[in-house]
């Protein structure tokens, strides 16, 4: 759903000029000076990631297109006018999601803290997945509970504990709670209850 | 939601408690000015503040935070009193005519206490509680409301001790407010009058949580007011997909809210026998007899070809519960070393969680912990948390943390489900930013590595895992559409549907999930989401702004759970004869065939005369007034809060909810009026969301720094005038803040003595660009015994000027 429909925009700015002062039109200079800085962005239809209304936004990125340039860069977020809620308004935390997404403290790469540490060490995915991935299964085998004191059947991973979901989508809630309920994960939850 | 945002401007009447949207919800709370400007609509904010919807409303009453039952109570007894309910709707689409057993005690004639408890358990046996049944098995009835044991009649008698004057004795407003707000909120009584309630944390934060919603689904029940446009108990919810996690993945529930097994079902036969309801009237559609069609389809979703019939569908990998392991738990028993290891995703439960001193602990316990995360939390670096918190010395904490970098909303596509059941799609922006990765490929290659670890050594019940279905293209970053019509489901198998005569082809979506099946030939990840990628395509993605009902449900924009249906119960909002209660908001008609409107939410051609229930979850067919599943109690009571400045003047010697959870370690302490005299309460600011945005300038600009709100009266007392710095203390922890002095906080009296509140924005922590004291060091490990939601939103403190 990415579509550009601000052109009319550019060709109005445009048209407003053309004072003959010094010989020569101006209007040409001053339309390029004042072109709209989302007069070129790629329009994506997206939902902001804070309150239950769930407002529409339209993420304007730009760079996206170019030759010999791989990602796009955020150059603005505004409200969906189609949007049936917010009919385009957002609050202050909505407008400025440009600034939340291009945030200079934005996590960038894994980050391992050792035991007694008191510092990151930065380490690849691949070791990052492994480590994990042996650690679980650890945890997982010496924690299993496969029966109770009446001898009823339980399968519970006691040991580790699986949290998270509502910041993220639903396919990955799904993905997540297919895999924590095969795992026999009982100490599950997210922002739900609190 | 029951209703939705836009529908709000259907409403006559807005009761807003225990919410504040005009600061927490401004894009949606619009519809409620819409409501104001188009038809003249009363908005009502009762609150322990003077928020910025009281600043809003036509009427704003104080209340003591924690009371809000007790006005609801009193409103409920003015309207059982004064004929100000809609009796045919009250009679036919309730449990009021029910007839409760013998044995049955009230509160108020049981010292305190519902029949049936046990005191050395802390818990009720419910065994009293229940309908006296029939030969034919259903539950008996009177439909005049006059057997003194009907529902109705024993309504009148528990509700008849909240009189005007203990409103305001137990919540601190005057008499003379609570007359007005009662009378404005009963106006709906009228059939063609409709009132909506929006409530958010301020309801759900304490120990009587479940029942504060309870009240509120009474009291609308009452006035005729849920199935209606315009009406409804409609929660506005906190994140952006805290429905859509509440859908799916919940400590004590399977998607779609299937219950998880416990000990006792041993087999899915045992699963289902329990989990299956019987109807309890005659007229009842009873929709939850077909668990066993959404249990097998999802058995089917989560293991794929290694379900069988032979091998019940795989249901003995599932865990069983056997005791609550729900949020407040999980960190007890990290703190008691049963959890060794944990995994968190967009979630920082130094922050959120209740006890912020006994959560750093708990994790210092921990033999690891991975965070996934777009920022560092406090939470990834608990390790180095200042001193006031009390924590292990950084060198002895021997937790292992792995802090991998996410994708956020933008970077990513896939749904959202809103507080209203829609389901959008959002399209992906851009990459995410260095080596972070979408959260679906960080669990992906988690994951497929334990699959091939289990595979390749074995170890304990590797079956499960190794069998976990995982057919995705790219298995090691699933494309979410993939995913998504794996939740909508699929056939498995060629099939006729025996009841429509409908016929499904092997792999063909399904078109929703009336087509779903028992034997094994469909799979369903999430039932309630069976429509939303049929083979119509994506149906979360569309964007048709047309509104063809006129009340402003938008039916081709995106897709609502469940099946499109923009209000639930809207079979009530017509008369027992099919006709609209009101004419000019009709939501359902019968055209004498079917009904027509917004999908129906009752077989789409139940003629009227047939007088199918029109809440046809319930196993009574019709909306509940008195509630047998509760922990606490079938209806709701007044109990204090669980630290409370005074005794419960409807019976001191049960003050508070005698069954809320607590917890034992040393840890877990709780203040007394002694000590701690002042009720404290939290809140939310518009400029700043949850934990997350004091990494963002412009944000930090606009609310640079935590404070705390006190009433003139407590400040002249202590000598604090605004700008001061103070100390709050509770029996967890102390923090300090900037005083705002403010006229805001209301002197209260209750039971004949002065009580002072104060409160806070949460928004602060250790981690991030503006630095401040976490509020949660303060609120009591003391949780809802139905929800096990912590109360956040009343408990005690001290106050002093440093």
């Amino acid at each position: 759903m990415a579509v550009s429909r601000r052109n009319f925009i550019k060709v109005a700015v445009a048209g407003a000029g053309g004072v003959v002062a010094f010989g020569f039109d101006l209007a040409p200079a001053y339309a390029a000076v004042r072109e709209l800085k989302i007069a070129r962005t790629t329009e994506t239809r997206s939902t902001c990631p804070y309150c239950a209304v769930s407002c529409g936004v339209i993420i304007h990125t730009l760079g996206d297109r170019a030759k010999n340039v791989t990602g796009a860069t955020v150059v603005h977020v505004e409200g969906d006018p189609d949007h049936p809620i917010n009919r385009g308004t957002l609050c202050p935390k909505g407008i400025t999601l440009k600034h939340d997404i291009l945030g200079k403290g934005r996590l960038t790469r894994p980050l391992y803290r050792a035991p007694g540490s008191d510092r990151w060490e930065e380490k690849s995915w691949d070791w990052m997945i492994d480590e994990i991935a042996k650690r679980m299964k650890k945890t997982r085998d010496e924690s299993f509970v496969e029966k109770n004191a009446a001898g009823q059947t339980l399968n519970q991973c006691q040991g580790i504990a699986i949290v998270g979901g509502c910041t993220d989508n639903n396919e990955v809630n799904y993905l997540l709670t297919k895999w924590v309920r095969t795992l026999g994960v009982v100490h599950t939850d997210n922002q739900a209850r609190l | 939601m029951t209703n939705n945002w836009v529908d709000i401007k259907n409403a006559d009447v807005i009761l807003v408690m225990g919410g504040n949207p005009a600061e927490n919800h401004p894009c949606g709370f619009k519809w409620a000015i819409e409501a104001k400007k188009t038809r003249n609509a009363k908005l009502i904010c009762v609150d322990p503040r003077f928020n910025r919807t009281a600043a809003v409303s036509d009427l704003y009453v104080p209340i003591r935070a924690g009371t809000d039952i007790a006005f609801l109570a009193g409103v409920i007894n003015y309207m059982l009193s004064n004929n100000r309910i809609q009796r045919e709707y009250v009679a036919n689409y309730t449990n009021a005519p029910f007839i409760v057993k013998e044995g049955f005690k009230l509160p108020g004639d049981n010292d305190g206490l519902f029949s049936g408890f046990d005191p050395e358990k802390r818990a009720y046996d419910k065994s009293s509680w229940g309908y006296e049944l029939g030969r034919d098995g259903y539950a008996k009835v009177d439909m005049t409301l006059e057997d003194p044991r009907s529902v109705y009649q024993l309504m009148k008698r528990h509700y008849s001790r909240y009189t005007p004057e203990m409103v305001a004795n137990i919540c601190g407003c005057s008499k003379e407010q609570f007359l007005k707000a009662a009378e404005i909120i009963s106006s709906t009584h009228l059939p063609n009058k409709a009132g909506t309630m929006l409530y958010a944390l301020g309801w759900t934060h304490h120990s009587s949580a479940v029942q504060n919603i309870r009240a509120a689904a009474s009291l609308q029940l009452l006035l005729g007011n849920i199935g209606m446009p315009g009406g409804g108990v409609n929660a506005l919810r906190g994140h952006s997909n805290i429905q859509g996690a509440t859908d799916m993945n919940q400590t004590h529930t399977l998607p779609g809210y299937l219950k998880m097994p416990q000990p006792a079902h041993q087999t899915l036969k045992d699963y289902l026998e329990a989990n299956t309801p019987k109807k309890l009237r005659p007229n009842s559609m009873n929709y939850w007899e077909n668990t066993d069609k959404f249990m097998v389809s999802q058995l089917k979703a989560f293991f794929g070809g290694a379900a069988t019939p032979e091998n019940e569908f795989g249901y003995a990998w599932l865990p069983k519960m056997d005791r609550d392991y729900s949020w407040t738990y999980i960190y007890d028993d990290a703190y008691r070393g049963v959890v060794k290891g944990l995994m968190t995703f967009g979630m920082n439960p130094v922050g959120n969680g209740p006890h912020s001193k006994k959560m750093i602990k708990a994790l210092a316990k921990l033999d690891w912990m991975v965070v996934v995360e777009n920022f560092e939390t406090e939470t990834a670096t608990f390790w180095r948390s200042p001193q006031e918190y009390e924590g292990p010395e950084t060198v002895d904490i021997m937790t292992e943390v792995f802090m991998l970098p996410a994708a956020n909303f933008a970077e990513k596509d896939g749904t959202f489900t809103n507080s209203a059941r829609w389901l959008q799609w959002k399209w992906k922006a851009l990459d995410p930013p260095g080596a972070a990765k979408a959260d679906q490929e960080i669990i992906a290659r988690v994951a497929l590595r334990l699959k091939e670890l289990y595979a390749k050594e074995g170890g304990k019940l590797p079956e499960p895992v190794v069998n976990m279905s995982w057919n995705y293209s790219d298995p090691a970053n699933p494309n979410l559409e993939e995913v998504a019509r794996e939740i909508n489901g699929k056939a498995l198998e060629d099939f006729k549907d025996e009841k429509t005569g409908t016929e499904y082809k092997k792999g063909q979506q399904l078109p929703g999930f009336a087509a779903l099946r028992a034997d094994g030939k469909t799979l369903c990840g999430n039932w309630i989401h069976s429509g939303y990628f049929t083979e119509a395509g994506n149906l979360a993605q569309r964007r048709n702004p047309a509104d063809t009902s006129g009340l402003g449900y938008y039916p081709n924009w995106a897709w609502n759970w469940p099946a499109n249906r923009r209000v639930l119960y809207n079979r009530a909002s017509a008369d027992p004869n099919g006709k609209p209660w009101d004419p000019k908001r009709a939501a359902l008609l019968w055209n004498g065939e079917r009904w027509v409107g917004d999908v129906p939410d009752i077989r789409p051609d139940s003629k009227p005369e047939e007088g199918l229930g029109p809440f046809i979850m319930n196993a009574e067919g019709v909306g509940k007034l008195y509630v047998v599943e509760m922990n606490d109690g079938p209806l709701p009571e007044h109990y204090e809060a669980w630290e409370s400045p005074v005794e419960n003047p409807l019976h001191p010697k049960v003050s508070s909810n005698p069954v809320t959870k607590i917890f034992k370690t040393d840890q877990d302490v709780y203040g007394k009026k002694e000590q701690f005299p002042i009720v404290c309460t939290t809140y939310r600011l518009t400029e700043h969301f949850h934990y997350w945005t004091k990494h963002q300038n412009i944000l930090n600009h606009l609310q640079p720094e935590f404070f705390v709100e006190i009433p003139e009266g407590l400040a002249q007392e202590k000598s604090i005038k605004s700008g001061d710095r103070v100390r709050i203390s509770s029996a967890r922890g102390s923090i300090e803040g900037k005083a705002m002095v403010t006229k805001r906080m209301p002197t209260l009296k209750v039971n004949g003595q002065t009580v002072w509140q104060i409160g806070f924005p949460i928004h602060w922590g250790f981690a991030g660009k503006s630095a401040g004291p976490l509020a949660n060091t303060l609120t009591p490990t003391a949780l809802d015994p139905n929800s096990s939601t912590p109360e956040y939103k009343a408990f005690l403190v001290s106050l002093e000027k440093v």
